[in-house]
């Protein structure tokens, strides 16, 4: 199972990085939701990886998941959704400025 | 009564001022001089204290770990700061009420001024020299918003931009003198430093320390190279001028030397370094006022020049020279404030300041020539006013190593700047009231208002009664500020008298006054001469010289860097982190197997099918992610999967958030891309596509491995104490919900208000956007007008109850079972925004009226109100405390405050989620309106 993790991670944040290095704003911000995809579940993953475990407290249970990484993990979905809504908007609002998507805000001579 | 309130009063003050100046124009003036009278109040009780020499210290806890106090000092130093700060203060108040125009905004104008006021008697009152330090850049700030008051003028500006450049550099290195200086004596309190003085001097690291602290008080006294952000900041309002350059910001350098002198003093280093740039100073400045047409420029060189001497004073070290620095300070801010506005009245009264227009002013304005010319007088140093006191003082102690070879220089330079202060001084008197009519003024000249003048009349008796009955005036004070510069040693006997009989210093007067009147009848030939030598060294031109380098290096630098694109600053970016990352795995002697020890758990089919899935929608993202739509959809693919990850993985709270902003997102994006262009261009060469793919594969494998190292390792958690507190601490079972609400909820605090201003920010950038919808789509389909369904709407809105009900649930039980505010906060949200997809923006908008920016702005406020009610039960900030409540029929459960806190988050989500998607849907509707129109027409 740890391998398959880590594969996913490795495969997200790859996607991540290829698409946030695009031209274009909305490739861009694909790309960051793929990383933060990545670092969520990365995060998630430095409390080990737990099945069956959730952290609810209980007489029956004998093991818990580390609380932690997921609370820390939690806030950060939000806030990404916060930051990427920000940066769509942004480069809509980008886009119809200038009349293009380039993330640079120019077109480059071909 | 309590020390800290006589700093902190103005600080108050000055919010207090800004909000009642709404209410009529001299409101703030009225406020501000109500707000200085009241710090005096509080002085009150500590002046028999202060005055019979006793040292006051208060302490407020302030970071009790780290064993950090705000602490408060009051001695005969601080005192004398605290009451010229006040009272000169008051009077510019009083002035500044009939200086500022109609159109001048007043509140603002005393907002700055009390800031600055509490900055200064920060400075003066602080026994921790760390918080001596931030008032200090306080003092910067606030002196850069009052020099830029009139912010249209270019020259306000960059006169402000330039003093908070220099003086806030000086702060810098301050900074860097006062670690040192406090690592030297391990204690940041003054009053420890003070007697570790023989420690300090012996100290290796004490030529360093001298340096960076003396940098940091010469920038702020406008010292010698660093005085020409002095003149350039007389772009200021005059009584600002009047205050920051006589009484206040330019002596608050030497209040440091001052402060600094029992520990400081005695070195050849500090001899030398203080000596050499206070006489520099001194004499060229003196040398350089003569010949400024700009009175404020005139005063200002002036500033400079006493400043000068009041630096060399404390360099020449002697317990009499201080005494002598410190009497200066006092005589100084006198006159100084005095002719500051006095050239106020004569610019309000004529409209220019220039002294080739200026003359004979005296026929117009006799009450206002008399007042200029004592003042005039007391700087040039005439005996019966009070600078002649300790100018003759001065001079005395100048002569102090004249029997040294060389030793003559000291009092020779020092009769040639009192030449030339006597000059400049009769210039002043001379140029703009006498010496022919006045022709081509822009104003006809008259008197000021009548209470214009009282706060110069106030400083003009006092240089009088100063400089006639020095000991019945000045005295008393003088003497307990000299002592706690002098830290112990005994006060010198001073005499402080008129007449000393025939001595050496009186015979440098005397010279002084001849020579002065000499130079200014011949002064002709001087100022042609002048006149050839402008511009050779410029300061200015100088400092922007160097800032214009400055600039073209940082842009060489950014252009190599990333070229102004964000493509190739990414590029780099993630580069360095790989040869970072690769160089570490190198280097490392560590001897790690990449595989630890722990056991890994074993794959099951379903697990791996997932994983397939998660992996081939991302790979098939990347390769169609030219296609918008299709990625899009993609990606929520992907989503989908990472929160089938969460709850594989016993993170059930992560899998609900997940999944709900998944939704959310999905359905931003896909509104924001209706608008965007379809598809992305093929633009990248091959070569730059492989390079890409070569770096994201690199960076990927290296995360993958990471992963792989991190998770075959056991580890050691802090987890045990969250689990352990959840229930008897937190009052909960879910023990990620009651890390967020209580043990951290701090963060979470901080991260509801990030979203809140994440959503303002979209509210912002989406305001006032009109944008004409396409009539087709990207393959030339055109755009369903229906689409409104009504099976889709009819059961969405039978849904509503149900789904707000079910977040309800979430949001209630999230303290103990998978939930919570941000799950229930989403879940609602998304329930509303079905119905605006399904009902359309306006049909929806029309029943929920709800305004979304006050959802945010009370789910903030309760959330803060939860931890802001801690404190009155005595605990710190979002303590939270829970109960067992038995309720009939529905029995037995907690309920804990924290809960409360959750429903602030909720209320945040709900807004923020909200605000972001209906603004974007309302310009939807617009634009299909618009696109109507088109059509139409």
């Amino acid at each position: 199972m740890e391998l398959l993790v880590s594969v996913i991670i490795g495969i997200l944040t790859a996607c991540g990085i290829y698409l946030s290095l695009r031209g274009r704003t909305f490739p861009v911000v694909l790309g960051l939701t793929f990383l933060s995809y990545a670092v969520n579940l990365f995060l998630l993953t430095m409390g080990r990886l737990a099945v069956g475990n959730p952290p609810i407290i209980s007489e029956n249970a004998a093991h818990y998941a580390d609380p932690l990484p997921q609370a820390l993990v939690l806030t950060a979905i939000v806030i990404s959704f916060g930051m990427t809504a920000f940066v769509i908007i942004l480069s809509l609002r980008a886009f119809l400025e200038m009349g293009n998507d380039q993330v640079d805000g120019k077109h480059k001579p071909q | 009564m309590n020390l800290s309130l006589i700093t902190l009063t103005p600080f108050l003050g000055a919010g207090f001022v800004a909000a009642i100046s709404r209410l009529g124009r001299l409101h703030a003036a009225w406020g501000a001089g109500g707000v200085t009278l009241l710090a005096l109040c509080f002085l009150y009780p500590h002046l028999t204290d202060a005055f019979a020499g006793m040292v006051l210290v208060h302490r407020l806890p302030w970071i009790p770990s780290l064993d950090i106090d705000l602490a408060f000092r009051l001695d005969g130093l601080a005192l004398l700061f605290v009451l010229l700060i006040l009272c000169i203060g008051l009077l510019i108040i009083l002035y500044a009420r009939y200086y500022l125009s109609e159109r001048d905004d007043m509140g603002r104008f005393y907002a700055y001024l009390l800031l600055f006021m509490g900055s200064m008697l920060g400075i003066a009152t602080s026994e921790n020299i760390i918080q001596l330090l931030i008032f200090w850049e306080l003092t910067s700030l606030s002196s850069f918003l009052l020099i830029s008051y009139w912010q249209t003028r270019h020259e306000s500006r960059s006169g402000a931009r330039m003093a908070l450049a220099v003086t806030g550099g000086g702060g810098l290195a301050l900074l860097g003198g006062f670690l040192l200086l406090g690592e030297m004596v391990g204690s940041y309190y003054l009053t420890d430093i003070l007697s570790a003085g023989e420690h300090i001097r012996n100290h290796e690291l004490y030529l360093p320390m001298l340096i960076l602290i003396l940098l940091g008080a010469f920038t702020k006294s406008a010292q010698f190279p660093f005085h020409f952000w002095l003149p350039n900041a007389m772009a200021a309002p005059t009584p600002v001028s009047a205050y920051l350059h006589s009484a206040t910001m330019v002596k608050a350098g030497v209040f440091l030397l001052a402060r600094l002198f029992p520990v400081l003093s005695g070195t050849s280093a500090w001899f030398w370094l203080v000596c050499l740039t206070g006489l520099i100073t001194l004499v060229m400045a003196a040398y350089i006022a003569l010949f400024k047409d700009d009175l404020k420029g005139l005063l200002a060189y002036s500033t400079i020049s006493h400043l000068g001497l009041i630096t060399l004073l404390f360099g020449i070290g002697t317990p009499m020279a201080a005494l002598a620095g410190v009497f200066h300070i006092i005589n100084h801010a006198i006159f100084k404030a005095s002719l500051f506005m006095a050239a106020g009245i004569i610019q309000h009264e004529t409209g220019t300041r220039d002294m080739r227009i200026l003359r004979g002013l005296r026929k117009y304005m006799p009450h206002t020539t008399l007042l200029a010319t004592v003042a005039a007088a007391s700087m040039a140093g005439v005996p019966l006013f009070n600078g002649f006191l300790s100018k003759e003082m001065f001079f005395g102690e100048t002569l102090f190593i004249i029997n040294q070879p060389w030793g003559w220089i000291l009092p020779a330079a020092a009769t040639l700047a009192g030449i030339f202060a006597v000059a400049y001084s009769l210039r002043f008197i001379h140029n703009v009231f006498f010496d022919g009519e006045p022709a081509g003024l822009p104003k006809h000249p008259h008197e000021p208002p009548r209470w214009m003048k009282v706060p110069v009349e106030i400083l003009v008796a006092l240089c009088l009664l100063v400089g006639i009955f020095p000991a019945l005036t000045i005295d008393p004070i003088l003497t307990v500020a000299a002592a706690s510069v002098l830290q112990g040693n005994p006060v010198p006997d001073h005499d402080l008298a008129i007449w000393h009989g025939f001595n050496t210093a009186l015979w440098m007067s005397i010279v002084a006054l001849v020579g002065g009147v000499i130079v200014y009848l011949i002064r002709k030939p001087l100022f042609t001469f002048q006149a050839r030598l402008d511009g050779l060294l410029d300061f200015k031109a100088l400092y922007e010289l160097f800032l214009e380098k400055l600039f073209a290096f940082s842009s060489i630098v950014t252009q190599f860097l990333n070229r102004y694109s964000l493509q190739r600053a990414v590029f780099v970016f993630l580069l360095f982190v790989i040869a970072l990352g690769v160089s570490g795995a190198i280097t490392t002697d560590y001897d790690y197997s990449l595989t630890g020890a722990r056991d890994t758990l074993p794959i099951d089919g379903i697990s791996l099918l997932i994983a397939i899935m998660i992996i081939a929608a991302a790979i098939a993202t990347v390769i169609v992610h030219h296609q918008r739509l299709i990625a899009l959809v993609l990606l929520g693919a992907v989503g989908l999967g990472v929160s089938l990850v969460f709850v594989k993985f016993s993170a059930p709270d992560l899998a609900l958030t997940q999944l709900s902003v998944e939704v959310v997102t999905i359905v931003l994006m896909l509104l924001a891309l209706y608008f965007l262009p379809q598809q992305s261009p093929h633009e990248s060469g091959i070569w730059l596509r492989r390079r890409d793919a070569l770096i994201a594969t690199a960076a990927g494998s290296g995360i993958a491995l990471l992963v792989w190292a991190v998770l075959t390792r056991p580890y050691d958690s802090i987890a045990d104490y969250f689990l352990a507190n959840s229930l008897p601490g937190g009052g909960g079972t879910n023990a990620v919900n009651v890390i967020l609400v209580d043990f951290r909820g701090y963060d979470t605090f901080g991260e509801i208000t990030v979203l809140a201003l994440a959503g303002l920010g979209i509210f912002a950038m989406l305001e006032q956007l009109r944008i004409a919808g396409a009539s087709h789509d990207s393959e030339g389909r055109t755009w369903n007008d229906d689409i409104h369904p009504t099976v889709m709407a009819s059961f969405a809105r039978l849904l509503l109850p149900l789904a707000l009900l079910v977040s309800m649930f979430i949001l209630l039980r999230g303290h103990n079972l998978p939930g919570g505010g941000f799950i229930a906060g989403l879940v609602t949200a998304v329930a509303l925004i079905m119905q605006y997809l399904a009902n359309g923006t306006i049909w929806t908008q029309r029943r929920l009226s709800i305004n979304m920016h006050k959802v945010i702005g009370y789910g903030l406020l309760i959330a803060a109100g939860t931890g802001l009610a801690s404190w009155i039960f005595e605990y710190p900030f979002l303590t939270s405390t829970f109960r067992h409540v038995h309720w009939p029929v529905v029995g037995e459960f907690e309920l804990a405050s924290a809960m409360i806190f959750d429903v602030g988050v909720y209320l945040v989500v709900v807004g923020a989620t909200l605000l972001i998607l209906v603004n974007l849907g309302l310009i939807h509707n617009q634009s299909h309106q618009m696109k109507h129109r088109k059509q139409i027409r």
